[in-house]
């Protein structure tokens, strides 16, 4: 009789312990996974030609008025103002943005379409920099949906050496504010945020802070693709 | 039982440690941004704050940021410099563009350039 019983319990502790360890293993592979995504994202692989990047070695940046292909005309102020951050911070020398709009307006350019088009030559003569950034916005503005909104700055960029007309550079990015938004609050609760979130993202001029994040994801350092360090940084020449 | 538990937690903590350390060569930032690119796009907008509050408020910045030993974005001083101009203070605009010039030298030929102008307008 007992020994029947030690016997059943056996059986049945043995049956709650393997799902326990299957448990277990998931649990710490998981782990594993998350943190090679977190190693991954301070990491930066080469995976593009940085040879003219190198072989430039720019020291200073003339950001141009970016080209703007959204309806918002916010969005070459919005994303011109906030360009200089991340570049600045990546170690370069980036020439004051409201001056050069100023100095192109002085001398009758006034569209970004047209500054682009100027030369090179004509752009290292007046301003001095070693490299110029051509940025585009494809998306700037906040669209409204059934159950919320997206507020959404998509950019381009392509940076070009100015001392020899060659393009050493080209990325893009993205940042919205649906990131992170979780939907798991039900109809109700989604409906409550989605009317929050336009108040809020209308009044606010939202746009203008995913401008910033777009930017950093763009023209910062150290990001998968994008730029090199420039000289001004204490990571110079370490990547 | 519990020896396993502590390798186990052992191995969480080494997890971690690499993780953070990682991210650890990411640098203190080098120059104090607080409210200078707002300033700049409520310039170039326009439909805001005036030239002479938006110079009120980044001289305010400026203060701030010499307090704390902390550097000024490239680009700051010849901003101000900007705004001084456009409210006809050219000897204080001119003093900026050098500032801009002293404190980072790659700004020389722009600011020249931006001297030599201001030079031609009043002769």
């Amino acid at each position: 009789m007992t020994r029947q019983l030690s016997v059943k319990k056996n059986a049945c502790s043995s049956e709650t312990h393997q799902p326990q360890n299957v448990e277990r293993l998931v649990r710490m592979a998981t782990l594993v996974a998350i943190t090679t995504v977190f190693l991954g994202a301070c990491a930066t692989p080469q995976n593009i030609d940085y040879m003219a990047f190198k072989s430039s070695s720019p020291t200073s940046m003339l950001i141009l008025p970016p080209v703007n292909d959204s309806p918002d005309i916010k969005a070459t102020p919005g994303v011109m103002a906030t360009a200089t951050l991340p570049l600045a911070e990546a170690g370069y020398y980036v020439l004051p943005v409201s001056l050069a709009e100023e100095t192109f307006k002085q001398n009758g350019m006034t569209t970004p379409t047209d500054i682009h088009q100027l030369a090179t030559t004509k752009l290292r003569e007046i301003f001095g920099a070693d490299a110029a950034v051509y940025i585009r916005v494809k998306e700037y503005g906040t669209q409204y949906l059934v159950f919320g909104s997206d507020t959404r700055v998509t950019v381009e960029a392509r940076i070009v050496d100015l001392r020899n007309g060659q393009q050493i550079w080209a990325g893009s990015a993205t940042a919205s504010s649906t990131e992170g938004n979780s939907n798991n609050d039900g109809i109700v609760g989604m409906l409550v945020k989605a009317v929050v979130n336009q108040i809020v993202n209308t009044v606010t001029d939202a746009s203008y802070k995913y401008a910033g994040i777009a930017n950093q994801r763009l023209l910062g350092a150290p990001i998968k693709n994008g730029i090199l360090y420039g000289p001004r940084s204490p990571n110079y020449q370490k990547d | 039982m519990m020896g396993l538990a502590r390798v186990r937690l052992g191995f969480v903590a080494a997890l971690l440690g690499l993780a953070i350390s990682g991210c650890a060569n990411k640098p203190a930032p080098l120059y104090q941004w607080e409210g200078y690119q707002r300033q700049v796009y409520e310039y170039m907008v326009g439909d805001g704050t005036t030239p002479a509050e938006q110079l009120t408020t980044l001289q305010t910045l400026a203060e701030k940021a010499r307090a704390g030993d902390a550097a000024l974005p490239p680009g700051f001083r010849a901003h101000v410099g900007l705004l001084h101009l456009k409210l006809g203070q050219n000897e204080d605009a001119r003093r900026a563009f050098e500032a801009e010039k002293a404190s980072f030298p790659e700004s020389s030929q722009y600011m020249e350039f931006l001297l030599k102008r201001m030079k031609g307008e009043q002769s």
